[in-house]
């Protein structure tokens, strides 16, 4: 398949810390059909930003819920929603501590160090 | 620096995990039970849709014995048969507790369902619908873990490193994500039960946490290890279209109930060409399959996505829907109408036969240090009988966590402040160098996932593992000391990512060179270059760490007692 024909998405991440100003970075990650938007943030890990911060476990069970976000500004499972070769934005959960990127404070108060 | 002191330290809060520090805290024992992720969400069982064998005798008679015949038969003669007999002996006490404390197994008339799986002479796999068995199981035991006072529940610390004093296990360092900040445990026992290694391989079925952790922790320990050359390859795995919220091995039951069929790319049946029957007979086993497909795609005739063809357009709506129940509505979910097309399958990492030597008390030969589930290896030889997974997750945590309580008893807390430093100053100079985005543990982790999936997969020859394990060893030697982590942050993924990295390439450099070492194939063991089984090599092969080099030596097997 030649270059051209390939198609991306877009991803708009939100960045940061509780304490730092948000930041969006923008992704083109490349698309294929039936991709799930988690595999794109794993593919932003592999190939473009390590340092981006997720939380997942199970990748393609929906069986841990751990890969909660705000996605296009509605919550949802970031493994069960299909990737779209279109923006898309990807923000932490609102209603959680902030601890990092796309990683919010969902540890149970009484699992906790 | 945080310092918990506890008498039995769990790693992993999987079905095995949960299981130990239920037994563990019921037996008068404190526990920490950890998880690098959510206690109770990851690991293997919660993905676990399947099956549990078990001889409850419910649907027709049967025993532990003929369960362990069984089990010994697909083991190929290397079975530890005490582990076996273990498993089979106590599988059905656990069973009847799971329910007990709320499982609800699927039942028919006055007792637990049973059903037919694959390799077993007796109607014996129970279950929770539609496809629930993990998730359901995990609820359980993440419940009772709950209820029990005496069990700390700490996620998101991953341990990097079992601390040993005179040959015993006196604790362990680990790092909490959401600081990066090291913390150490101070205790009696450490019950290991971090599962197994699928994550080593680009194609597999399981969580994307097993990494081999347990086996690296093990070995870096001074434990044995046990039979790392034998991987499980489920053949017809999920490839394509992309299915979430699922188990990729869902479809083997169907295919046999429905008679699905298993095309190559140009829509041939193809199993008969490799001695196999297919559609309508199902005799071929799990290595003839594997093998077929990967066949087809070497000749150019696989799918898009490099496996074959499973179709069920054959077969009526209303039947379809009888049998998938609510199943076929999170199908069409992910855009797949199997009345309309085929899906594509094919070989992925499933399990993992081999891991940590341990006696009947799951105790490795360093003091203090026990094994559960997954991490354990020799109970299933050379191949696993479907359904024993989780079986053995419940039957090693229980006895786990009871004996290492047993033993805790008579034991005192010891310390050695020195065993600590060396390993901070790993962390810290580490955590001193910024990230470099080049090149990153994460995507060393997709490329030794790629080496090892092309060079240590399915099907093996002398000329591919020996390239593997120069990768591996030149991987280990001159980019994993060359990676930067970046300095401390909230959740340093790269961080993790490193010591993760780090234990995929110890145990895939075990499971390369125990696989190099036995020329012959038997059972999951496919060798290209000796395609027949040799029986003077029906024994078990051991790994273990010597002045930082992998050893390793033969053993005859376990016989029962």
């Amino acid at each position: 398949m030649a270059d051209r024909d390939i198609k991306h998405a877009l991803l708009r991440v939100r960045r940061g810390t509780a304490i730092q100003a948000a930041r969006y970075d923008q992704f083109q990650v490349p698309y294929e059909e039936g991709m799930s938007l988690l595999d794109a943030l794993c593919w932003i890990r592999a190939h473009v930003d390590s340092t981006l911060a997720i939380r997942y476990s199970c990748i393609n069970a929906n069986a841990c819920k751990t890969c909660m976000a705000l996605v296009n500004g509605e919550v949802a499972y970031t493994c069960m929603v299909k990737l779209a070769p279109q923006v898309m934005t990807v923000e932490p959960l609102p209603k959680r501590l902030l601890i990092r990127d796309l990683v919010t404070d969902t540890v149970p108060e009484d699992e906790k160090l | 620096m945080p310092h918990l002191a506890t008498d039995i330290l769990v790693v992993g809060a999987g079905g095995a995990g949960m299981y130990a520090a239920i037994a563990a805290a019921g037996n008068g024992a404190s526990v920490c039970l950890l998880d690098k992720g959510l206690v109770g969400r990851g690991g293997a069982t919660v993905m676990a849709q399947m099956t549990v064998a078990v001889a409850l005798g419910a649907a027709e008679p049967d025993s532990p014995a003929l369960h362990l015949q069984d089990t010994i038969r697909a083991g190929r003669g290397l079975c530890n048969e005490e582990l076996a007999e273990l498993v089979c002996r106590e599988g059905p006490a656990r069973i009847f507790e799971m329910e007990h404390w709320g499982t609800r197994w699927a039942r028919e008339e006055d007792h637990i369902k049973q059903v037919m799986a694959p390799g077993h002479s007796r109607t014996r796999c129970c279950y929770v619908d539609f496809l629930n068995t993990g998730p359901a199981v995990a609820a359980t035991l993440r419940r009772k873990v709950a209820e029990r006072g005496a069990i700390r529940r700490i996620s998101n610390v991953a341990i990097i490193e079992i601390l040993v004093k005179a040959g015993r296990a006196i604790g362990a360092v680990g790092l909490n994500l959401l600081d990066g900040s090291p913390v150490t445990f101070q205790a009696k026992a450490v019950i290991l039960a971090a599962g197994g290694l699928t994550k080593l391989f680009s194609r597999n079925s399981a969580s994307a946490n097993m990494g081999g952790e347990a086996y690296a922790l093990a070995l870096r320990a001074g434990a044995e290890l046990v039979d790392m050359e034998f991987v499980q390859f489920f053949p017809i795995g999920h490839l394509a279209p992309r299915l979430v919220g699922m188990d990729p091995i869902m479809w083997d039951p169907f295919r046999y109930k429905l008679g699905g069929k298993l095309l190559n790319g140009q829509f041939e049946e193809f199993v008969d060409r490799y001695g196999g029957a297919d559609f309508g007979k199902y005799t071929a086993t799990r290595d003839i399959l594997s093998y077929s497909i990967l066949k087809e795609v070497e000749a150019g005739r696989g799918t898009p996505h490099g496996g074959a063809y499973l179709d069920f357009r054959h077969i009526s709506d209303r039947v379809l829907r009888n049998a998938f129940g609510p199943v076929i509505d999170r199908l069409l979910v992910n855009g797949i109408d199997l009345t309309k097309s085929p899906v594509e399958v094919g070989p992925m990492a499933h399990y993992h036969m081999g891991g940590i030597r341990v006696n009947t008390d799951m105790e490795s030969c360093i003091g203090g240090l026990y094994a559960a589930g997954e991490a354990v290896g020799g109970s299933n030889g050379a191949n696993r009988l479907s359904g024993n997974a989780i079986t053995e997750a419940f039957v090693f945590g229980e006895r786990a966590g009871s004996k290492a309580a047993a033993a805790s008893k008579v034991i005192a807390l010891d310390w050695d402040a020195k065993l600590v430093e060396g390993v901070l100053e790993q962390v810290n100079a580490l955590k001193s160098r910024e990230s470099s985005k080049v090149l990153t543990a994460a995507g060393l982790q997709g490329a030794l996932q790629r080496l090892m999936w092309q060079q240590a997969g399915p099907f093996r020859t002398r000329e591919k593992l020996a390239d593997a394990l120069s990768r591996i060893q030149e991987m280990a030697q001159n980019d994993l000391p060359a990676l930067s982590v970046g300095n401390e942050r909230p959740y340093n993924m790269d961080l993790h990512d490193w010591f993760e990295l780090r234990a995929m390439l110890t145990t895939a450099e075990a499971v390369v060179r125990a696989a190099l070492d036995r020329n012959e194939s038997r059972g999951a063991h496919q060798r290209e270059d000796f395609p027949m089984s040799d029986d003077t090599l029906l024994k078990n092969q051991i790994v273990e760490l010597e002045n930082n080099e992998l050893a390793s030596r033969w053993v005859s097997p376990t016989a029962r007692p």
